[in-house]
């Protein structure tokens, strides 16, 4: 199970490096989402991976468990990062509709004209 | 439990809902209540660092949770005086803001703000690495807001790049905190130099991963070479004012790795032992000079400035690399310096681009020339770190720090050849835009088709009065920051006392268990 998560986290991440490396907005909203998949997978596998464990404590008698506090943090990481590929896709929609272009690097007449004007 | 400690959390984090909710439609509401809300925090502000003088470190323990499994606030001398220049910084920007008509270009301005000053401040007081990545997140959400305030094609495709840079940076940040709590098991700052001091040798590889990682994220934000390449577009597309505020952000990199790097990974750690120092102090040496020969080549004077800011930041790293207390001093004397220094710069940028365009290149005479050179020849003199201003003390301090360490040769000689550099770049920028656009009214009235008297065109903002003071201020702290720089560096060098003795905050932070 160890290599089948370390290898899922893997795949992920390299193929999130490899898609926002592309000069589109597309892809790259596609790879940093790929790679907040990783993250949360990664984190998640931090604390130590178990079976069929619940991730609170028996008092009662002796149970393996999980540590529930990476969960928690997976759970946080994923509310951030959904709310931010939201904002990306928007602040990307609005550069594309204004510049119909959906190129990520700025060109060179973007440079040179000015920054800070509004169009 | 000392409440003080939460409410430069609290305040900004009501009063920004409350300006979307109940005023979204009246924009002079928003503005005093905005206005009301910095002159609170100010106060908060002072009142806290009067209490972390003292020398105490306090805690807040959120919840009544105790430490390390519950979030805690902590208030020491280093977090106590960055709050207060978040607020500082906050109050000028606004009345800019508010003077320019630059809150009135797009919605939302003074929440966003509210938003980001509650991210930063958070960041500051918090003592917990997790809880230190989501008031990173709160304080960028804010940001993206901020940066793409007003809209126009340029900045969105700004906006885009940033945003895209800065979420593969919080990608990192989750996997340097992993790794971190695999080896560790906790993520409480306190708690977690406990455990990084009591791993056995051998089983420190992982963690030495986890503190390069949580470096290269901390670089990110703070725009150290190689990693800067997100700053000189976005700082240079947002609107000034922003710009201005984000003079903050950078710092908030700063003052993460002074943190993490004297309290959890300390110099005495042996498992990262030099690492830190090892890897930064190159990378702040290249940040100064690639910095410097930016601010040389650049053709626009809002990219001029976000190079300005570059060139503090690699200053600022090269004190903090040394990690001793001297240059710990120096450095914090520094940020103040650099962070007000940059934010009156990009201020008189926004004079400059309302008038006549930002382009550095002689044009027809704008409306209060005069007013506006003087300012920026105070902000050049500051940022280059020229005598009498606060930035040839702090550089001062910073040379004086490093003459004992052991590259001291090649500190020197970048800093001093990177000052040069930049002031012969502020110089060229300077006589291009305010001296040779006399000349260049001369040729037209050479023109006999142009001989007509053209009346003096009004200034572009509403309130060019509150503008002006608003910039005025930035340039009057600069001046204050220089005399007293005494007691001043009085206050840095007892911080960075207690920064180098993190033992104190461990005991305060973890209590009777240990």
């Amino acid at each position: 199970m160890e290599a089948l998560v370390a290898s899922a986290v893997g795949v992920m991440t390299a193929a999130g490096i490899f898609l926002i490396l592309r000069r589109r907005t597309f892809p790259v909203i596609l790879g940093l989402s790929l790679l907040t998949y990783a993250v949360n997978v990664f984190l998640f596998a931090t604390g130590r991976l178990a079976l069929d464990a619940p991730a609170v404590l028996n008092k009662y008698k002796e149970v393996p468990y999980t540590d529930p506090l990476p969960q928690a943090l997976v759970l946080t990481a994923i509310v951030i990062s959904f709310g931010m590929t939201a904002v990306i896709v928007m602040i990307a929609l609005s550069a594309y509709l204004s510049s119909k272009d959906d190129h990520i690097d700025m060109n060179a007449h973007d440079s040179v004209d000015a920054p800070g004007e509004d169009a | 439990m000392n409440h003080w400690i939460v409410a430069p959390i609290v305040l900004p984090a009501i009063l920004a809902p409350f300006i979307i909710m109940v005023l979204r439609f009246h924009l002079d509401l928003q503005r005093i209540f905005s206005v009301a809300g910095v002159v609170a925090l100010i106060g908060i502000a002072l009142t806290i660092t009067a209490q972390a003088a003292g020398g105490d470190i306090q805690v807040y323990e959120l919840g009544n949770w105790p430490a390390p499994f519950g979030i805690v606030l902590v208030l020491d001398r280093l977090s106590a005086m960055m709050v207060l220049l978040t607020a500082l910084l906050a109050l000028p920007i606004v009345l800019y803001a508010i003077a320019s008509g630059w809150d009135d270009r797009g919605k939302h301005f003074h929440a966003l703000f509210h938003f980001q000053l509650m991210g930063v401040c958070g960041a500051f007081l918090t003592g917990d690495a997790f809880n230190l990545f989501v008031f990173f997140e709160v304080l960028l959400i804010a940001s993206y807001g901020l940066m793409t305030h007003g809209g126009g094609a340029v900045r969105l495709k700004a906006g885009v790049q940033y945003v895209a840079y800065n979420l593969l940076g919080s990608t990192l940040f989750l996997f340097a905190l992993g790794t971190l709590y695999a080896v560790t098991g906790t993520l409480n700052m306190a708690d977690l130099a406990v455990r990084v001091a009591e791993l056995p040798a051998d089983d420190t590889a992982l963690l030495r991963v986890g503190a390069v990682l949580l470096l290269l994220v901390f670089c990110i934000k703070a725009a150290v070479l190689p990693l800067h390449f997100w700053l000189p577009a976005s700082y240079a597309s947002a609107p000034m004012p922003v710009a201005a505020l984000f003079a903050i952000m950078t710092k908030v990199g700063a003052y993460s790795i002074l943190r993490m790097y004297t309290l959890g990974f300390g110099p005495e750690v042996e498992a990262t032992q030099g690492l830190v120092g090892a890897w930064l102090q190159p990378a702040a040496l290249v940040t100064l000079a690639v910095g410097a020969i930016g601010i040389l080549g650049t053709q626009h004077i809002a990219r001029m400035v976000a190079f300005c800011a570059i060139t503090s930041m690699g200053t600022l790293l090269i004190a903090i690399s040394l990690f001793t207390e001297t240059a710990t001093a120096a450095a914090l004397y520094y940020v103040y310096h650099s962070t007000l220094a940059t934010a009156l710069m990009f201020l008189v940028a926004d004079l400059v681009m309302e008038r006549r365009g930002g382009a550095i290149a002689p044009t027809a005479p704008m409306p209060q020339t005069g007013l506006i050179s003087a300012l920026f020849f105070v902000g050049a003199i500051a940022l280059a770190g020229m005598p009498p201003l606060s930035g040839f003390v702090g550089k001062l301090l910073v040379l004086d720090a490093a003459r004992d360490a052991p590259d001291a040769n090649a500190i020197w000689a970048v800093i001093l050849i990177g000052s040069f550099v930049t002031i012969v770049g502020l110089a060229r920028a300077g006589s291009l835009i305010f001296w040779k656009s006399h000349d260049a009214q001369h040729n037209t009235e050479m023109d006999p088709e142009n001989e007509k008297e053209t009346p003096p065109a009004p200034a572009p903002e509403p309130n060019p009065g509150l503008a002006f003071t608003a910039v005025c201020a930035m340039a009057i702290g600069l001046v204050l920051l220089t005399l007293f720089a005494g007691p001043t560096l009085e206050y840095t060098n007892k911080t960075a006392e207690q920064l180098f003795t993190p033992e104190n905050y461990i005991a305060a932070v973890l209590g009777g268990d240990t």
